[in-house]
């Protein structure tokens, strides 16, 4: 029995971390080619240097890159600011309806999450395309929002459900009026959640290809198409630059979702000792 | 318990139907349009007598479920690791599952061309071990694109699991040792079966999306394999088969669909919803 345990605990520890290793090294991989000295992808590289991120901040070499990159943040601010708009209300009001009305609500809210982005971004052109839309930076926003905003609900309503009743009474009881009280209670206790949700719209946005193809006009070029450019074109080294940078990103974002998100999980495991 | 939620919810559900029903509608309804003007099916009639649109189609589904296959294999471990972990190796892993998942899909794609290039590490031990007579490149056939999009879609797999397991009580396992039951047996019999609701969304979420990586099926399969995103981005930007698109867009709709409805009626079975 004992014997037995020992190696169940090896089994599980030897395939499980092999198994996180195997998710995990590309993001490794990515980060080290970015340093490399040489012109090619050769990995691991025979040296290590900045060159290709002094190649890639340079205004006169890499001005299509920059334009990209300009247009995808802002694609991404604007679509946290409608999901922002949109899904925070839409996630505070579904607590706050009957059990049934709500479970007719959420799976709607929630079913942009599940379909193919590639197929919403063909309805969304030939629908807008049939009102006399074109393609354009703005649709590829509005796209955005809807596919990506159901990510700040979801986010927004894991707090608002949360959320004690009893401190807007208190608010309602000392004569505040109900948006007043929205505005300075109940959006306060849900920036956790906003921020969590603004993180994740933001990076889904920023790395989003289905819809951008189908919305975006020849013009708006969008970063990770201008990446897909480069990669099929020359496999161009600054590509590994780039991505060095987006990694940075997402290590900067998961650390402050840690800080804003920590004293929440902290109640969580003193619920729940293991 | 109505305390006026509607007016906070008004915004979002005008967008949800505007802006995501009303299209899916507008495409399906494209889908069954008919060259002569009014509806018919002739335009399913001709996709599947297409010699050339049938087995993309095909592959594609085929791709996806082959991926569902090979994340569930690789992502067990991984629960299973989580389940007995404590809390601090706990947050490590959902770390390190939330790391790659937010990642950009270009970049991770990226990477993989690195390591399965003619001069990544891949090719250069198998090489410098004298399997391979020369270093070659491992891009370009299908079994990479299966292990790379497994890579790019075992953390959407993971988190419902991942979630699912940091709420369960572990008394459960104790029962089960207290009854005598060994670690393997606990795993079949009591683990799983409470992780099976996660890891059926998780399904959902990786075949929907391995079926629709556009950028990861071209520059991992390149121009010999084609799967339906390309074909039908293919049918709308060069062709101008808009008709044909949208056919198949839908097909690829009513396919996921299906599977999600599916799922549902499994998570409903009385032996896994017990503890949904």
């Amino acid at each position: 029995m004992v014997e037995g345990d020992r190696l169940f605990r090896a089994v599980v520890a030897g395939l499980g971390w092999l198994a996180i290793a195997f998710m995990v090294a590309p993001v490794a991989v990515a980060l080290v080619m970015s340093f490399t000295a040489g012109q090619t992808l050769k990995f691991p590289p025979d040296g290590f240097s900045l060159r290709w991120y002094y190649v890639l901040f340079d205004p006169l070499r890499s001005a299509p890159i920059h334009t990209a990159i300009w247009n995808s943040l802002q694609i991404a601010v604007l679509s946290v600011l409608g999901a922002f708009l949109f899904a925070m209300p839409a996630a505070y009001g579904a607590t706050r309806l009957k059990g049934k009305v709500s479970a007719i609500v959420e799976p709607l809210m929630l079913a942009p999450l599940v379909l193919p982005t590639l197929v919403y971004g063909l309805a969304a052109l030939i629908a807008f395309s049939n009102v006399g839309l074109r393609p354009s930076l703005p649709l590829v926003v509005l796209g955005h929002i809807v596919v990506f905003g159901p990510l700040m609900f979801r986010a927004c309503i894991a707090i608002a459900q949360r959320l004690d009743p009893n401190l807007e009474e208190a608010s309602t009881l000392l004569g505040v009026g109900a948006l007043m009280t929205f505005l300075r209670i109940t959006l306060p206790l849900m920036l956790p959640g906003i921020l969590a949700g603004a993180f994740l719209v933001f990076m889904h946005s920023l790395d989003n290809v289905s819809i951008s193809l189908f919305l975006a006009d020849a013009r708006t070029s969008v970063l990770p198409l201008r990446m897909f450019a480069m990669i099929e074109e020359s496999l161009d080294v600054r590509v590994a630059s780039i991505s060095g940078v987006l990694i940075a990103v997402v290590f900067v974002g998961l650390f402050l979702a840690r800080r804003v998100l920590e004293p929440s999980r902290r109640n969580k495991n003193l619920d729940n000792p293991t | 318990m109505t305390r006026g939620g509607i007016p906070f919810l008004a915004p979002m559900l005008a967008l949800s139907v505007a802006g995501f029903l009303v299209p899916l509608v507008v495409l399906a309804a494209f889908s069954f349009s008919d060259p002569a003007g009014g509806f018919g099916v002739a335009n399913y009639a001709k996709l599947f007598a297409d010699p050339l649109a049938l087995p993309v189609l095909f592959d594609t589904l085929a791709l996806g479920f082959k991926v569902v296959v090979t994340t569930t294999l690789v992502g067990l471990p991984i629960a299973v690791l989580f389940w007995y972990a404590g809390p601090r190796e706990r947050s490590l892993i959902v770390f390190l599952t939330l790391l790659p998942m937010l990642v950009s899909n270009v970049v991770r794609t990226f990477a993989w061309i690195v390591i399965l290039g003619r001069q990544g590490p891949v090719s250069q031990t198998l090489a410098g071990l004298g399997f391979i007579s020369a270093p070659r490149s491992f891009l370009f056939n299908e079994t990479s694109i299966v292990v790379v999009l497994t890579q790019i879609e075992l953390p959407l797999l993971l988190l419902p699991v991942l979630a699912i397991l940091s709420r369960t009580d572990r008394s459960y396992v104790s029962a089960a040792e207290t009854l005598g039951a060994g670690p393997w047996r606990i795993l079949a019999t009591v683990v799983l079966p409470l992780a099976a609701p996660g890891i059926l969304a998780g399904w959902v979420l990786v075949f929907a999306s391995a079926t629709t990586s556009y950028v990861t099926h071209a520059a991992i399969g390149g121009a010999r394999f084609i799967y339906l995103p390309q074909y039908i981005y293919r049918e709308v930007a060069v062709l101008f088969q808009w008709p044909a698109a949208a056919t198949v867009a839908f097909v690829l709709l009513a396919t996921t669909g299906i599977i999600m409805a599916a799922m549902a009626l499994l998570s409903r079975h009385p032996r896994l919803a017990a503890h949904g």
